[in-house]
């Protein structure tokens, strides 16, 4: 295998696993806090089994995602020497925030799984919501600093040189605030849907039905809540990226001419040659209205890009058009439980909507990661976009694939292993966790 | 603010060695242990270990963050050619850290244990080998920027009798700071007996570790003994880890848990002082006398300037939490152990 190849698979593959378990990671901890808020404020014994089993899931997840997120922090240099050899001192102010706000999550983590009857209760408490918040900021601070490789500020690149750097300028980049809320809405949207899901599930298998409809509950509200919010920032992130990134919007939308009223291509099959899409579904002016707001405004197409500043049209229209179909699919999940919700009770706990979130159970990691894509491979031949392209930044270290080779097993076994004991953990929900099982001794 | 980041710099490393070396040394002489006290010994350390433990990879992230940050080159250069042990040591702590987690977090124990302990151990061992590895080849002069080929670029520059005697040593030192560790945890004179035979072993295996690494150094033509009597403070910080090191021998037969681990912290921080300062401040030695030092090589000034005040913010959040962690812990065990 070719070394750039390797290097980017291996890159592509340890972002892929750090992102699942940093959104877990991230966005358990406020589940767990609602469930234990609802504990200290009804003293129903339920609540707290749930906290509980939630905890172990919080620090499972976060004790990966901490290593994970070790290892990318050492595999920028390993990989990319020459990016970060110019980068780091421009985009690392989120950076060494992030390092703080993770500490500051360790630190509340220590809190709150070993201080259980230690503390006061609303104190103990207190630091869970912390562990939530920091994780949330550490996301954040993450995403602002990939949005730097997409939209390069905070320095002057004058004949190969990388002057007047200004750190805090490079991290509110224009980029930062969208990427950030998509992500951060995205994680809520994924993590809700997984949790909701093998919650149902279990109810459906009439396990510990009362303990796990408790926990689905509160797992699909944040779902449903969070699945109605994206579409906005997904909206905000299309005329960002438009505006910012033609190139990129053209390869997801694969719009390989530029034209006044460009329609809006849903799904096909793009021809990079012939510079069509077959079997397509055109919406006529739907695509400029997307990305501008006006229905026949111009919209740049591949056609003005210079062919070796083309990103790879067909992976990332897939991945788009993959992202945005999950996207509505849970929707219009949330769509019809928030319904349930308000006017038809009876739906709410029905077989054919457990089902529906059985179904459902995937698809927000399927989407955050086919998102990803869009970005990332989006995004190339630049690493860091219009001003350094990935091919100069890879290690001169031959022998990469044996290294991508390495990764890959580990973290396939890594994957194998966390989903084991996730397996486990929920299997012994009824002897750990459930304290109505045995006849209400409590 | 250059002096304040490269402050930062190294007490995070001295942090990792002392916190994540004693965590380190806990696996380790799990291995040394034999079977019969195991158990009880694995349930010390977890207990002294537990809720500081999700904090110790901080220490590690804190030293990447500053060096790509405020010393792009250096960060750069160790990664390039000193590729291959980083990736070890990588894969030390992902083995490490999951398996410590899957120990302690598996709703069933069943067998699967059997699984996790030698991965646990093995990595425990692995890890500081390769940090050492990595440490002692940074300052030995062995990484060529002019190597025509993969061995001399990519292998050599980092395996030699004196990096893997670093590496060694790096191994004793952590288990040598898990024994002192764990002596204060002990609650009854039975267990404080083992635990302060296995010091008093590791002590003797440290002095070897240490002999061993002046050896290589002499074979290999680097000069040792001149880096660190050639200015006073070296020599004044070599004395004063001895002369402790003697002290801690003769407190282990008496009770004082909290001064042995003052002592061995002491120690430790001698040593990393003495093996820093006489190159301060280079921070990689090349082939060919060319160095990287961490002023020539700084980031434009912006950069550290931010990077100092982040960092200076980041320690008024951290440090009050992370001693009320430990404090309430402390306090709370104590309270526990009186009733």
């Amino acid at each position: 295998m070719d070394d750039f190849l390797a290097a980017r698979l291996q890159m592509a593959f340890s972002l892929g696993f750090h992102i699942v378990f940093s959104c877990i990671g991230m966005v358990m901890p406020f589940f767990m806090c609602t469930a234990h808020y609802f504990w200290l404020k009804r003293k129903k014994a339920v609540y707290l089994d749930v906290t509980k089993a939630w905890s172990k899931g919080v620090a499972i997840f976060f004790a990966t995602g901490a290593v994970s997120g070790t290892v990318l922090s050492f595999e920028l240099g390993l990989l990319w020497p020459k990016f970060m050899e110019h980068a780091g001192p421009i985009f690392g102010m989120p950076f060494s925030l992030e390092g703080t706000a993770f500490f500051i999550e360790a630190i509340a983590l220590g809190f709150y799984l070993y201080g259980w009857n230690r503390f006061h209760p609303w104190f103990h408490w207190f630091t869970g919501v912390i562990v939530g918040i920091s994780g949330l900021l550490s996301g954040i601070l993450v995403v602002a600093a990939n949005a730097w490789m997409n939209s390069p500020s905070g320095f002057d690149f004058v004949n190969g040189q990388y002057l007047n750097i200004d750190p805090m300028k490079a991290m509110f980049n224009e980029a930062w605030f969208s990427q950030a809320l998509h992500m951060c809405v995205a994680a809520f949207v994924s993590t809700g849907f997984a949790v909701a899901g093998v919650h149902a599930l279990m109810i459906l298998r009439g396990k510990n039905v009362n303990f796990h409809r408790k926990a689905f509950q509160i797992a699909a509200i944040f779902a449903t809540i969070a699945a109605c919010l994206q579409p906005i920032s997904g909206d905000i992130s299309a005329k960002d990226v438009a505006q910012r990134q033609p190139a990129k919007l053209a390869a997801m939308e694969a719009h390989f001419h530029t034209e006044k009223g460009a329609a809006l291509i849903i799904g096909g099959i793009p021809d990079t040659a012939a510079q069509t899409v077959k079997y397509a579904v055109k919406i006529p002016k739907a695509l400029s209205f997307m990305a501008t707001g006006d229905f026949n405004a111009e919209v740049k197409g591949l056609d003005q890009i210079p062919k070796k500043d083309q990103p790879p049209v067909a992976v990332v229209h897939y991945a788009f058009q993959i992202m945005v179909g999950l996207g509505m699919a849970m929707l219009g999940i949330a769509v019809v439980y928030f319904i349930a919700l308000l006017k038809k009770k009876n739906w709410a706990e029905s077989k054919w909507m457990l089902k529906l979130f059985v179904i459902a159970t995937p698809m927000g990691f399927l989407a955050l990661e086919a998102g990803w894509t869009v970005t990332e491979v989006g995004r190339q031949p630049w690493i860091i976009y219009g001003v350094m392209r990935t091919a100069d930044a890879v290690t001169p270290m031959p022998g990469i694939a044996y290294s991508f080779y390495l990764f890959t097993a580990v973290y396939i076994s890594l994957a194998i292993i966390v989903s084991l004991l996730l397996f486990r953990q929920i299997k012994m929900v009824d002897k750990l966790y459930d304290s109505s099982s045995d006849k209400n001794t409590r | 603010m250059v002096y304040v980041v490269i402050i930062f710099l190294w007490t995070a490393i001295l942090l990792y060695i002392l916190l994540g070396g004693a965590d380190f040394g806990a696996g380790i002489i799990e291995l040394f242990t034999s079977r019969a006290n195991r158990p009880r010994m694995r349930k010390k350390m977890y207990e002294a270990i537990g809720p500081v433990w999700e904090a110790n990879h901080m220490w590690l992230i804190i030293v990447i963050v500053i060096l790509f940050v405020g010393f792009p080159k250096i960060y750069t250069t160790v990664s390039i050619y000193l590729h291959i042990p980083l990736v070890c040591m990588l894969m030390g702590i992902i083995a490490r850290g999951t398996a410590f987690v899957f120990r302690n977090y598996d709703a069933v124990k069943d067998d699967m244990q059997k699984i996790y302990t030698p991965i646990f151990v093995i990595s425990s061992m692995i890890t500081p080998f390769f940090l050492g590895i990595i440490a002692a080849s940074a300052v030995s002069g062995q990484i060529d920027l002019h190597a025509q080929d993969f061995v001399s670029a990519y292998i050599l520059s980092w395996l030699s009798w004196f990096s893997v005697s670093v590496g060694i040593f790096t191994v004793t030192i952590c288990a040598y700071l898990a024994t002192v560790f764990i002596i204060g945890e002990a609650e009854n004179e039975a267990d404080r007996q083992l635990f302060t035979r296995k010091a008093r072993r590791t002590i003797f295996i440290v002095m070897a570790a240490g002999g061993l690494v002046f050896l290589a150094a002499h074979a290999e033509g680097i000069p040792l003994l001149r880096w660190i009597f050639s200015d006073v403070p070296g020599i004044i910080a070599l004395i004063m880890a001895t002369i402790s090191l003697v002290i801690t021998f003769v407190l282990l037969n008496r009770n004082k848990p909290i001064m042995l681990r003052l002592l061995a912290g002491f120690q430790v921080t001698m040593i990393l002082f003495a093996a820093t300062y006489s190159h301060f401040p280079d921070i990689i030695l090349l082939k060919g006398g060319d160095n990287l030092s961490l002023l020539t090589h700084q980031g434009q000034f912006r950069t550290i300037e931010t990077l100092g005040y982040a960092l200076l913010i980041g320690s008024i959040f951290i440090i009050p939490a992370l001693v009320y962690l430990i404090y309430s812990f402390q306090q709370k065990k104590g309270t526990r152990e009186a009733h």
